[in-house]
């Protein structure tokens, strides 16, 4: 398949190499300084109290025997952080879910807080706050919250998106519907049609560090936050709302951040470490334990699904519909909406309808977890697949590429489609040597594709030149895997000198304009393309420098590989001025040479992947092991490669965790059975093999150098891509994930047929 | 406060730190001793962050009480290098681009220099199950496990020559 | 003129209509002029929605020109991990 080239065939000298990323030595000699990495003098320790009940009134919290306690410097509850005047819905939502009002929402839902001289002294004090619950029926299950005799959660909250609006309150937040065509008369045209129901447990994001920060509100209302997340001026304009402060005296500093995925784009803790600060009118430095970051950050939606594919004989997908339900935690979300916007979107169906419901349960509010939503779906979407391929007699592949989405072609969400790279992905599959590759007994092979959309949003970075010549790049979206040295290269490569030329740093809030999060797979879009115009913004500036210099006119200079270059025979002897030479006389020339973008980076590529799996069952105990895995997936250009594939193994990886174990346990009791790494069980190294990577390069045309996000995708096929290699190794088709061993053994147990229905041939 | 005074070597320097009886060697280090690249993922033993080695065994300094660190040997990532020069897995684990965010880097390194120093010439597997006990959530392993065996083969190569 | 089309909740606030007849050159007026019509797509507008021109999404900048015989979708605002 040919496709447009002249975003990524330029001539990069630099783009595409694997250098050295610059915050490296620190992390490999334990330098870097993460979230509980910081101390100011007189810090306090701050401790959470939380609920263990999965629902109840709160009638009274008596705090007085707490802070009696020597040692305790303040102890806060909900009074103490009151609703501001004005606070949007969303963000009260998050600040009730940072600390209880009146109702514990779930288990592990924040209900006090105490900031103390030390671990000992916190966490005896909150042994002394005297909460009376009233315990409430509660309800954990996505299907059970949406019955009608289920527990009604918020009595303000009516489901919007239906006609006529409803006349109670209910679990059911939104329902959202997206598609194209007819889907009966589509269905009716179909020779064979697949119809399943699949679930899908709660995971974690998994990040290794928890949630960490250190507080310090002054007296006169300022103050400032060290903390690890996504994006520190987001965190500075809602904790600010949250408050009551101006956003301007809020100082917000991102630590390293020790992973997030997702789950560090919403606050959780640090608007009650402020609390406490204001109220202590100390620092203090709150870290999350484990326990609490399972039980009280933002996991993943659990969900329930059912899912119709029709095909006529011939392999063309002539109709689909899905109806999904994803749980919202305690308070609503758009997570069921995503699922429909994601679901077909590497096919081309004439006739197609996804219904999203977004549901409330008693469980912690959910957040984004890498490509939020669509894995889930894309496991009954791409399970559904296979059977419909095996059905009509077709190779899965194949049967894929036939109706996959086209440039051009309309997709299920509404807008034509851009250059896209699912039909380049499934051809990179389908010639590839893993495809052919032996297999053993009890092995099996499966594939699964994925999409997801990628999004730009506000973005300020700024360049300044040294007057040595060397180059800091400041950008405000977080580094969360090696974004650095990404946009050092594309810094390098504009200003046509080396990369080691060229230290890229992490602003604080103080430090920069506002940008959006490192989230949706756009930091080295995003923060790439303002690197990009803040360059080529210095350039001027360096031109006018040297025309100054040479005393000839602006236009008669040129910039070419690092250096101006007075062009023109009347110039002809002058000797080119390297970055050094003009920055070196930048003091009598105007000052600092400084270049400057501000931008909305808008334009993100969508970006597909498909991915190969090979599985092995152990038929006695039902263990698996994967044994062979390979990702393709498209990067529109890969700025650093190693980056890119990293991106792509660590997304795989975390798909297959998703799929074989990891999963929110809850008790009849509505709390969480497996709060700790122990019995929440994420891929160690001796689980998985090496992870290969394919990148392609189909230009995004919204870039200058043809970028996609990369960061997202990989985490969307391998749910279903291992669902259709256990489907091939042994024959049972699993409907429910994880596929954990006691799942895989019940349904061989089953005989595999005993959860299937055949497929109605017409 | 009760406590104890406990004298140690840490990285090959005599080091003495006070601490209650009940604090965790993981906390003694960080905030008596400030080590900060012992990190804490979980302190429960399940993420290996923390890893350091006491007289030269593998253990999660979370699941070790500070004082049980009296007259004992300690190393952390923080002793890894020598003098001005990365030890050859640092080296490594920056050329491979083995860490992505870095917060478990220092436990693999320590876990990494612990096995190559029982086995220098591993396997793929005998890596793979070394390095079970610490977790990564970026990379899905693929990297680490090649840049140890990267610098498994320069550790080799250079103890050759120096032989 | 041009002939905007939209899907789930932004659909919704349109008064459900499968597309809109609308006058305006950048995606600051389309937007405009719709919630001055619908006032339920002026509260859809706060919880976000991004605009599709030609099959390019465009979550933010208002200041986009549309060409006059586009292909206009309007979504709801999409979050990432």
């Amino acid at each position: 398949m040919k496709h447009d080239n002249s975003y990524t065939g330029q001539d990069f000298k630099v783009i595409g190499t694997r250098v050295r990323r610059p915050d490296g030595i620190d992390k490999v000699t334990g330098r870097a300084r993460y979230g509980a990495d910081a101390s100011l003098p007189g810090q306090l320790v701050g401790r959470i109290l939380r609920s263990p009940h999965a629902h109840a009134r709160i009638k009274a919290i008596d705090i007085s025997k707490a802070e009696a306690l020597p040692g305790v410097k303040a102890v806060v509850t909900a009074d103490d952080l009151p609703l501001p005047e004005g606070l949007p819905g969303d963000v009260a939502q998050m600040l009730e879910n940072s600390m209880a009002r009146g109702r514990a929402l779930y288990d592990g839902h924040a209900v006090a807080a105490v900031a103390a001289i030390d671990a000992k002294t916190a966490r005896k004090a909150l042994q002394l706050i005297e909460v009376d619950y009233e315990p409430l029926p509660h309800v954990t299950d996505v299907d059970a919250a949406m019955q009608p005799d289920a527990p009604v959660i918020h009595d303000w909250l009516y489901t919007s998106g239906v006609d006529p609006k409803p006349e109670k309150p209910s679990n059911i937040a939104q329902r959202t519907e997206f598609g194209l065509g007819d889907i009966e008369a589509g269905f009716a045209k179909a020779d064979v049609v697949i119809e399943r129901s699949y679930k899908t447990e709660a995971t974690h994001q998994g990040y290794i560090e928890p949630h960490a920060c250190l507080a310090n509100i002054r007296p006169d209302g300022s103050g400032e936050l060290w903390v690890t997340t996504q994006g520190p001026f987001v965190y500075r304009n809602v904790c600010a709302q949250m408050l009551g402060m101006d956003i301007a005296k809020l100082k917000v500093t991102s630590s390293e951040i020790g992973g997030g995925f997702g789950g560090k784009t919403h606050v959780w803790a640090e608007p009650v470490a402020l609390a406490l600060s204001r109220k202590a009118n100390r620092p203090v430095k709150l870290v999350m334990t484990r326990d609490e970051v399972f039980r009280a950050s933002g996991p993943t939606s659990s969900t329930s699904m059912d899912i119709k594919l029709g095909a006529t004989r011939d392999g063309t997908l002539v109709a689909a519909r899905a109806e999904m339900r994803y749980g919202d935690g305690a308070f609503p979300g758009i997570w069921g909406m995503l699922s429909c916007m994601t679901c077909f979107a590497c096919y081309e169906i004439a006739n197609c309808k996804a219904i999203g419901y977004d549901v409330v349960q008693n469980r912690p509010k959910v957040a984004a977890y890498r490509a939020p939503s669509a894995p889930m779906a894309a496991f009954g979407v791409e399970s559904a697949m296979d059977e419909l391929a095996a059905a009509i007699g077709m190779d899965p592949v194949e049967f894929r590429l036939k109706n996959a989405s086209r440039e051009g072609g309309q997709s299920h969400y509404g807008p034509v489609w851009g250059p896209i790279g699912i039909r380049a992905t499934l051809e990179a599959v389908r010639d590839h040597p893993h495809m052919k590759a032996p297999l053993g007994p009890n092995q099996g092979r499966g594939m699964a594709c994925g999409f997801w959309f990628n999004i730009g949003g506000q973005t300020c970075s700024d360049l300044n030149v040294g007057v040595d010549g060397t180059v800091t790049l400041t950008v405000g979206t977080v580094d969360v895997g090696g974004s650095r040295a990404s946009l050092g290269l594309i810094a390098a490569e504009e200003l046509g000198i080396p990369y080691e030329q060229v230290q890229v740093n992490i602003a604080d809030t103080g430090s920069l304009g506002h940008n959006d999060m490192t989230e949706g797979s756009r930091g080295t879009f995003s923060s790439g393309m303002a690197a990009i115009f803040a360059a080529r913004n210095t350039i001027e500036v360096l031109r006018e420098r040297a025309a100054k210099m040479w005393d000839i006119p602006v236009e008669d200079v040129t910039w070419e590989a690092g250096q101006a270059v007075a062009k023109g025979s009347a110039h002809g002897n002058l000797k080119p001025l390297s970055l050094k030479d003009i920055a070196a006389k930048s003091p009598k020339t105007g000052g600092p040479i400084a270049g400057h973008n501000e931008v909305v980076a808008d334009g993100a590529g969508v970006s597909f992947a498909s991915h190969i799996c090979d599985i092995e069952v152990d038929p006695e105990t039902g263990a698996t092991k994967v044994i062979r895995y390979t990702v393709v997936q498209d990067a529109g250009k890969a700025i650093h490669p190693d980056y890119v594939e990293g991106q792509f193994q660590g997304g795989a990886a975390q798909g297959i965790g998703w799929a074989l174990n990891e999963e929110y346990i809850y008790g009849d009791d509505g709390r969480l059975q497996n709060a700790g790494f122990l019995d929440y069980r994420m891929p160690v190294c001796s689980d998985l093999p090496f992870i290969d990577t394919m990148i392609l390069e189909i230009p995004n045309p919204g870039h200058p150098y043809g970028v996609r996000g990369v960061g997202e995708t990989s985490i969307v096929p391998p749910l279903a891509a291992i669902g259709n290699a256990l489907s091939n190794a042994v024959g049972v088709r699993m409907h429910h994930v994880p596929m954990s061993p006691p799942r895989i053994l019940k349904a061989l147990r089953e005989d595999g047929q005993a959860d299937r229905g055949p497929a109605k041939v017409a | 406060m009760s406590g104890v005074l406990v004298t140690t070597t840490i990285n090959g320097d005599a080091v003495q730190f006070a601490c209650p009886e009940e604090e965790t060697l993981l906390d003694a280090l960080r905030d008596r001793v400030g080590l900060l690249g012992v990190k804490e993922g979980c302190g429960t033993g399940d993420c290996g962050a923390c890893s350091i080695t006491l007289d030269g065994r593998l253990v999660c300094s979370c699941l070790v009480l500070g004082a049980e660190a009296e007259g004992r040997e300690i190393t952390t990532v923080e002793g890894l290098s020598e003098g001005g020069q990365l030890h050859p897995l640092q080296e490594s684990f920056i050329s491979h681009a083995a860490l992505q965010c870095g917060i478990c880097t220092p436990g693999f390194l320590v876990a990494a220099k612990s096995l190559l120093d029982r086995n220098p010439d591993p396997s793929e597997t005998e890596i793979r199950y070394a390095l079970a006990g610490n977790l990564c959530r970026c990379t899905g392993y693929d990297k680490i496990v090649r840049a140890v065996q990267n610098a498994a083969k320069q550790i080799r190569e250079r103890s050759a020559q120096s032989a | 003129m041009l002939t905007v089309r939209a899907n789930g909740s932004v659909k919704n606030a349109l008064d459900g209509a499968e597309s809109v007849e609308v006058t305006a050159s950048t995606i600051r007026e389309l937007l405009n002029r719709l919630a001055d019509r619908y006032p339920a797509f002026a509260r859809e507008l706060d919880a976000g929605i991004a605009v599709a021109i030609n099959g390019e999404i465009y979550r933010d900048d208002r200041d986009v020109p549309i060409p006059a015989d586009a292909e206009v979708f309007l979504l709801p605002r999409i979050p990432g991990g």
